[in-house]
């Protein structure tokens, strides 16, 4: 081997010798994160309070029904006073615009918030461990009783752990199924064997899911399944504020020397004390620098100002910052950066969609359709004749005695709509009209013609609505 | 390979390339190991479940596969769909073989229903002359207006779609004089555009026209008190409607040189429509259904 070869075998074994010290969490081990109390566990524990209304919400009543009520079977969906049928899901885009563009801005502004503080993974397997502290202990007991052969006490604790898991997960699935059909009905019906079969196969099926993902997935949920961890490297940017370790206070990192005094130390403010690692629900060391392990749940600034105070340093040696902070580079003005800006304009473009449409459902729908084959019928008295196809959906919680009329061309008559059309409540219903025009009236080939539907509610108050069609007929003669 | 493994203790599978690139024994995570097999779990007993094994021995040609067990296959659900299906149009079904066309008719739901339902049996037998809407095809009626040969109530179309129709006009290129039939067509465009002379009119009744195509030309012989027509399916001559494509002078000149369906005349107008029910091809409620949607396309009477 001449030297030049010899050179890059030497740079490739360092290479493979720096690789080994990588560690790739697969899920060989399972991750006992440590608790401690502070102030980002307390907003965590906050935040995830928000969940209950997931449990709770489908008991919420309006109007004698259930106040949100996704109701599949009769294609109904209520949110309170509001109905919205299939034909107003345009908004359900906007919505889904919505919210993934606000995942977009608070990445790019704070990193994964959402991971770290509301995310189901991370809320459920947090109250997952937390039983499991409960039942087993700290963390060195549960490796040391997860080492231990089985035995009559270990058996117990795990059986009432796998129990009371299998039972949130259960409760869960129960929550989800709560919110597609009447709650106080389902109890009755789900103990009695009289809910439908996607009912149980839905609650089995979150059973199973939570189970398994927040009992045993936990953080490779995260690592391996999530797409949204895996996007997070091109969301965030310099200017990104994330729970960042500050290596130039920290390093080089130094055990504290028992005798030395603050002043004579050499050492950075890092001790070394593996604090923040331990107390990581991915089993991460935040001081490798950014990474896509960090669920950024801050619950390592908790651990690491703890020790600080205790060893009489100053805190926020893990803190949330951003890298061009950390750098000393100066920090942009949150409102100077233009994609705040796009995000922001995105962001109301989308929610005053929505707020127009919830704002303008109409009461009753009309659609016309026109007939093509024939565009249009000769009669034998020489007048044209259109059919059309008139879609009435009634959005009432009533049914409608829907009158049709018809406004265009000179002497047109309107056949078919003499009377009124029954018009159920969350249904289309289709009505089959002619219009006849003497061909002497016809102008042009093509012509408006503007139907109207209106219709009585109980309370005696006229609702209409218009929708404007054509009427074809031949070329005129010249 | 030979020799001791150059980098021991790392887990590798003895497997070198290029004196340092070799292969690592690294495992999948064990939960995707599980998947893994579990999915294999599943095929074999999907494969055991359902029938889809061939098998050489055949007891009945294309009988040689597995059967599965369960007896769960798709054809089967198909079957039970399609059952259900039946289940659910079976009240509807039942009223409408029961009803009269004019009852289906006073019953919105109804004839919601049986508008549904002849929609496919009108896209199976009629639309190929008729058209997908009833809008006719040159030399077939037009269905949507309300110009009709035979009558448009109910009762003439269930006859018109159970026995069929076939029109016939005596060919007059050995009968009239070329000035005649020339006088003749003209008659019958100006007749349609309102303006006919007596000398036509004269002409139209001499040359026995009028048996058919009815004392006033609108193809109606007489009038019953019930508003029933009687008719030998001549054609309405007054108005603006032309039975035979393209219509005007010269296509008039033509059908009545050669007439219509005139055996050994060539170029005769063909006008023929098969009947239904006889032949097979329907059962009276079908005709009953067709007789509705019809009658609902524009010009029923």
């Amino acid at each position: 081997m001449s030297n030049e070869q010899i050179d890059k075998s030497t740079a490739a074994e360092e290479l493979y010798a720096e690789a080994a010290q990588w560690h790739v969490n697969t899920g060989g081990e399972t991750i006992h994160a440590k608790r401690m109390p502070g102030k980002w566990r307390t907003i965590k524990w906050v935040s995830a309070a928000l969940w209950i209304l997931f449990f709770i919400g489908p008991y919420v009543r309006w109007d004698g029904r259930q106040a949100i009520l996704w109701d599949i079977p009769a294609r109904q969906y209520h949110i309170f006073g509001a109905t919205i049928l299939p034909q107003d899901f345009w908004m359900l885009s906007l919505l889904l615009l919505f919210f993934a563009i606000l995942l977009a801005v608070v990445t790019a502004l704070a990193g994964r918030v959402w991971c770290g503080y509301f995310c189901f993974q991370t809320v459920w397997t947090d109250v997952f461990t937390w039983i499991e502290e409960k039942l087993e202990g700290q963390p060195a007991a549960r490796r040391k009783l997860d080492k231990a052969p089985m035995d009559f006490s270990k058996f117990r604790i795990k059986v009432v752990k796998h129990l009371v898991w299998a039972l949130i997960g259960f409760a869960t699935g129960f929550a989800f199924v709560s919110w597609f059909v009447d709650a106080p009905t389902l109890w009755v019906e789900f103990f009695t064997g009289q809910s439908g079969i996607a009912a149980y196969a839905t609650v089995a099926l979150f059973t199973v899911g939570t189970y398994v993902l927040a009992g045993w997935l936990r953080e490779q949920a995260c690592f391996w399944l999530c797409p949204y961890a895996r996007i997070q490297g091109v969301m965030i940017d310099r200017t990104t504020v994330l729970p960042t370790y500050d290596f130039h206070r920290g390093e080089p990192r130094g055990r504290v020397k028992k005798g030395q005094k603050e002043s004579e130390r050499s050492t950075g403010d890092c001790v070394d004390c593996n604090q923040c690692v331990a107390v990581c629900p991915t089993g991460i060391d935040i001081r490798q620098g950014q990474q896509e392990g960090c669920i950024t749940c801050a619950l390592c600034l908790d651990a690491c100002d703890s020790v600080m105070e205790k060893l009489g340093r100053p805190v926020g040696l893990i803190r949330y910052a951003s890298l061009d902070e950390l750098e000393g580079k100066p920090v942009k003005p949150l409102l100077t950066r233009p994609r705040v800006w796009i995000y922001t304009a995105i962001l109301l473009a989308a929610i005053s969609g929505i707020l127009y449409g919830l704002t303008a459902l109409d009461p009753i729908e009309l659609k016309v359709l026109h007939e093509r084959a024939p565009l249009f019928a000769t009669l034998s008295d020489g007048s044209i004749q259109n059919k059309y196809t008139l879609k009435i959906l009634n959005k009432q919680n009533d049914d409608l005695e829907v009158r049709i009329s018809a406004f265009g061309p000179e002497g047109m008559q309107l056949m078919g709509a003499d009377e009124p059309v029954k018009a159920r409540n969350g249904f289309v219903s289709p009505a089959i009209v002619f219009v006849k025009v003497p061909r002497k009236h016809m102008k042009a080939e093509r012509e408006d013609i503007v139907f109207r539907i209106e219709a009585t509610r109980p309370d005696g108050q006229v609702i209409a609505t218009e929708r404007t069609s054509i009427f074809i007929g031949p070329k005129p003669r010249p | 390979m030979a020799g001791p493994n150059p980098f021991p203790g790392e887990n590798n599978t003895g497997h070198f390339w290029d004196d340092n690139l070799r292969e690592l024994n690294n495992p999948p995570p064990s939960w995707w190991m599980i998947g893994f097999w579990a999915s294999i779990a599943f095929v074999i007993g999907y494969l055991i479940l359902y029938p889809m094994w061939p098998m050489p021995y055949q007891p009945v040609e294309g009988d040689g596969f597995t059967k599965g067990v369960m007896g769960w296959t798709q054809i089967k659900e198909y079957q039970e769909g399609l059952q259900d299906l039946q289940e659910m149009r079976a009240q509807y079904e039942s009223q409408v073989a029961e009803k009269t066309a004019e009852q289906i008719l006073a019953d919105p739901a109804l004839t919601q229903y049986t508008l549904a339902s002849a929609k496919v049996l009108f896209g199976d037998y009629c639309a190929a002359c008729h058209g997908s809407g009833g809008q006719g095809n040159p030399g077939y009626p037009v269905l949507a207006d309300d110009d009709w040969l035979y009558g448009g109530s109910l009762a003439k179309l269930d006859e018109t779609i159970t026995y069929g129709r076939k029109g016939a006009m005596t060919a007059h290129k050995d009968i009239l004089s070329a000035a005649e039939v020339d006088a003749l067509a003209q008659f019958v465009v100006n007749l349609s555009q309102g303006n006919a002379t007596d000398e036509g009119w004269a002409l139209y009744n001499a040359k026995g026209c009028n048996a058919c195509h009815g004392p006033t030309a609108n193809g109606v012989l007489a009038e019953l008190p019930g508003g029933e027509i009687v008719s030998v399916g001549a054609a309405n001559l007054t108005d603006a409607i032309w039975r035979f494509e393209p219509g005007g002078l010269e296509s008039a000149k033509h059908t009545i040189l050669y007439g219509v369906n005139q055996a050994g005349v060539e170029g005769t107008r063909d006008a023929v429509m098969p009947g239904f029910v006889e032949t097979g091809k329907l059962d009276p409620v079908e005709v009953k259904k067709l007789v509705v949607y019809v009658h609902e396309l524009g010009g029923g009477k």
